[in-house]
């Protein structure tokens, strides 16, 4: 995950600049204590062992009120710069407009579900030429999306659709994650926002569009185990399933970076752990132990190889 | 009545309140080797010391144990100790409900203990977010544990309460009026008062999600009508006052320590007790900002940002008033001054990251990372602890008769500030980094390794400054310097009973004139009532 404070978008621009202004005011207020408490120990420690008190001051109307109206006058100015990043963040949608992405946080994955039907999973594709409309939902416990440079945070909450504006000012790839405790692997529910221009991301909705080409030799023998093992149960294989499953879409898993939300490279010995032990490969997670014969697992391998 | 069976039974608020604080150091010492844990699990990234099931289950009971098992009960202890004898008292008000608050309290304790013997400790945090804590997601027993005991916890908060309520309301020496009562006592009161409306609201959200778990209820099960958010709005409505209940008795005990090491009367007493009921009113109007990233809509958490904003006034003019008592004083610089002086600068911290959480838009970034969990321990242990460590130090004498040592204190002190700042002051670094809270493991993203290592080797120290100071306690029950009625040359009513108090604190009742009654003994020829 980058730096909290590179924002990449005008509402992390507007996050970080109302951060600088309470950084500015606690250094400020810190200073002040400091100085009281340090000139007082200095300046007036008990000297020697005289039996003597010094003068006994019972307190100071002006100076008590002094230090109320000057908090109360900081925190209204704070108050004020508060509403307006607000306003701007959380700017209102156009009545009745609908989410130009959907995300949905499972335990432990995230997926993006596109107007055309495109589900992707981890790596989340936006335009970097506009706004998008990003509609947030659980589908089982709270969670939280969080892509540090880009947007504010925003709560999952199942049986509730919230909303935020997410957006990139330049193309890269955006380190994500959960931020709310969610179970066992809440520390790898990680994600990316990929930014690229306007003409790549339509070509890359339309690459994630295709269905997978039809599986040949052992690849085929892997796609039929796929069915019989009953690991279609659980896994899409086209990126255009119409509803969620239970377990992350594995469409054109071949040319992904990393498995298990960001926990492990894609590498063909990560991949043959998770067909033989999935709780080693990611331990807690959701998937059972199916029992493979090595021939097997071999076909199944060949077949996610071809999920390109 | 002897020996064991004298402790068993006892109802004198002494012996309770003793009861109390034992029970909190051996919860510490569990609550502190679980923070152990966690501190070596993340000292690296992509370590696997423990799984990541056994590190749910270990920062749930830590933040539990720490929260109702240390703070709560320690600062009760202190309360049902020093109240009666504060306010020229020889008992508690109701003294057989002192003794059934304790025992709930210490056997509430024991049963959230017992989930670990059978192998399912709670697992959803301190906080235990539905619908993570409902059944489906955490099927075993240890969340009914976690709520059984809170539950009895909660009751034996409600019950210390009112004793303390009424022990203040009805059993002040003559003379004793409400703006004359010594600020911890004040200040414990007020804590009371908000325990008995806040625990409530914890109780009921633990009857809920008893009822789901064991009775297929579906208060917070979303796809039968239950709503998930109604378990955050009552935990916070309890959560956020229970941090002003574990911080208001703590700025009583500063409020005891600095004026008379300061050899000076507090600075404007009547603003320090006001501002502490504008605290108690305000706490409860602030619950919302736990869930500044829920989508509430921007007037409601508008609302609660300006609460949430106003209520460090009141707790800044706390602040103030300590500096300005110490300003133009003689300044004794004892053990328990040096920790109520750390604790001006480390709770000023924690106070002014917390004012970071209110300013929503920042919330909406670094709320759930390590910056929170920065800013809780500086309110918390900066605060709370440091001025509980003050306070033994001072009152240690009254309670044991002895002295602690000075020259083993002042080494505890440095190592415990050393160690607590280097292991809490790099985590807003972390959380301004992007680590988030609750997580059993980190990629190796730059600095990352490097700040948790700080930490955990902060951690490392605070432990042995912590085990320095019990090893001092523990020294000086027997070998301390005997210390007499008032080693302090202090000015509230404690300080003429015997130390340790004999079973009647006061032989003859105490007539009281003003805020300083020892005073106004010591210094006939200028009595606080002649003065002001």
């Amino acid at each position: 995950m980058g730096p909290l404070f590179s924002p990449h978008s005008s509402q992390t621009h507007s996050i970080a600049a109302a951060f600088s202004i309470v950084l500015a005011i606690a250094a400020f207020v810190f200073l002040v204590v400091a100085a009281g408490v340090f000139y007082s120990i200095v300046r007036y420690r008990a000297r020697g062992d005289s039996a003597s008190e010094p003068r006994q001051i019972f307190g100071s109307r002006n100076l008590e009120v002094l230090w109320t109206v000057v908090p109360v006058l900081i925190v209204t100015g704070l108050f004020i710069v508060t509403v307006r990043a607000m306003v701007f963040i959380d700017a209102p949608q156009d009545s009745g407009q609908a989410p130009d992405v959907t995300i949905v946080g499972h335990q432990w994955w995230w997926e993006a579900r596109y107007p055309s039907g495109v589900i992707a999973t981890y790596d989340i594709h936006i335009p970097t030429s506009r706004r998008l409309l990003a509609r947030i939902e659980s589908a089982d416990v709270i969670h939280d999306f969080w892509a540090p440079e880009l947007a504010r945070k925003m709560d999952a909450v199942p049986g509730r659709a919230s909303y935020i504006w997410l957006e990139a000012d330049t193309p890269g790839a955006y380190d994500g994650a959960c931020s709310e405790f969610c179970g066992a692997q809440h520390a790898w529910m990680r994600f990316r926002v990929v930014a690229e221009p306007e003409a790549s991301f339509e070509v890359w909705l339309q690459r994630q569009a295709q269905s997978p080409s039809e599986p040949t030799g052992l690849a085929a023998e892997g796609a039929r185990l796929f069915q019989t093992k009953k690991c279609s149960d659980c896994h899409a294989v086209k990126a255009t399933a119409i509803e969620s499953q239970k377990g992350p879409s594995l469409a054109h898993l071949a040319s992904r970076e990393f498995l298990g939300s960001g926990m492990s490279r894609n590498t063909p010995e990560n991949r043959m752990l998770w067909l033989t032990n999935p709780q080693a490969a990611k331990p807690g997670n959701r998937m059972p132990d199916t029992p493979l014969s090595p021939e097997e697992t071999r076909a199944l391998q060949a077949y996610l190889e071809a999920l390109r | 009545m002897s020996g064991f069976s004298a402790w068993l039974c006892a109802i004198d608020h002494k012996r309770i309140g003793i009861l109390y604080m034992l029970s909190a150091l051996l919860f510490m010492l569990a609550g502190g080797m679980e923070a152990m844990v966690l501190r070596a699990q993340l000292a690296a990234p992509n370590l696997k010391l423990i799984a990541p099931e056994t590190y749910d289950q270990i920062f749930t009971m830590h933040g539990t144990t720490m929260i109702f098992l240390v703070a709560m009960p320690v600062l009760t202890g202190f309360g049902v100790y020093l109240t009666p004898l504060m306010i020229g008292a020889n008992e508690m008000a109701l003294p057989r409900l002192g003794a059934l608050s304790f025992w709930l309290q210490f056997f509430g304790g024991v049963l959230l203990y017992i989930s670990f013997a059978t192998g399912a400790a709670p697992d959803a945090g301190w906080f235990s977010y539905a619908p993570l804590s409902e059944k489906a997601f955490s099927p075993g027993a240890g969340l009914d544990y976690w709520a059984l005991a809170l539950l009895m916890i909660a009751g034996s908060s409600i019950g210390s309460a009112i004793n303390l309520i009424v022990t203040v309301a009805t059993e002040r020496a003559p003379g004793m009026t409400m703006r004359l009562v010594p600020l911890f006592a004040w200040m414990t009161l007020v804590a009371s008062i908000m325990i008995v409306f806040a625990l409530p609201a914890l109780a009921a959200s633990l009857v809920m999600l008893l009822s789901d778990r064991l009775l297929h209820a579906r208060f917070f099960d979303p796809a039968q009508g239950g709503a998930p958010l109604l378990w955050q709005h009552y935990f916070w409505i309890f959560g956020h006052p229970e941090v002003y209940i574990v911080v208001l008795p703590a700025f009583g005990m500063i409020s005891e320590i600095i004026p008379v090491f300061s050899r000076k009367p507090i600075f404007g007493y009547p603003f320090v007790a006001t501002s502490t009921v504008a605290i108690a009113f305000l706490s409860y109007g602030v619950w919302v900002h736990h869930m500044f990233a829920v989508a509430l809509g921007r007037n409601v958490l508008a609302v609660f940002a300006a609460a949430s904003m106003l209520i460090a006034v009141p707790t800044g003019m706390k602040i103030f008033s300590w500096i300005a008592t110490m300003w133009g004083g003689a300044i004794r610089f004892t053990t328990a001054m040096l920790f109520a002086i750390a604790f001006l600068l480390e709770f000023t911290v924690g106070g002014l990251s917390g004012v970071a959480f209110a300013t929503v838009p920042v919330d909406w970034q670094l709320t759930d990372t390590y910056f929170v969990v920065a800013h809780i321990h500086y309110v918390l242990v900066g605060g709370t602890i440091f001025a509980l460590l003050a306070g033994v130090h001072y009152w240690f004498p009254k309670i044991s008769g002895r002295l602690l040592d000075e020259k083993l204190g002042r080494w505890s002190f440095w190592l415990i500030v050393l160690g607590f700042n280097a292991a809490f002051f790099v985590q807003h670094f972390l959380g301004l980094l992007g680590m988030r809270r609750r997580v059993y493991t980190y990629p190796d993203i730059p600095w990352f390794g490097a700040l948790n290592l700080i930490s955990t080797l902060g951690a490392g120290i605070l432990v042995f400054g912590i085990v320095l100071f019990l090893a001092n306690v523990a020294m000086s029950v027997y070998f301390g310097t005997v210390a007499g009625k008032d080693p302090w040359n202090a000015w509230t009513l404690e300080w003429a009973a015997a130390s340790p108090p004999l079973l009647q604190n006061f032989a003859e009742t105490p007539e009281v004139r003003s805020r300083r009654p020892l005073w106004d003994l010591k210094h006939p020829e200028a009595p606080d009532w002649g003065s002001t």
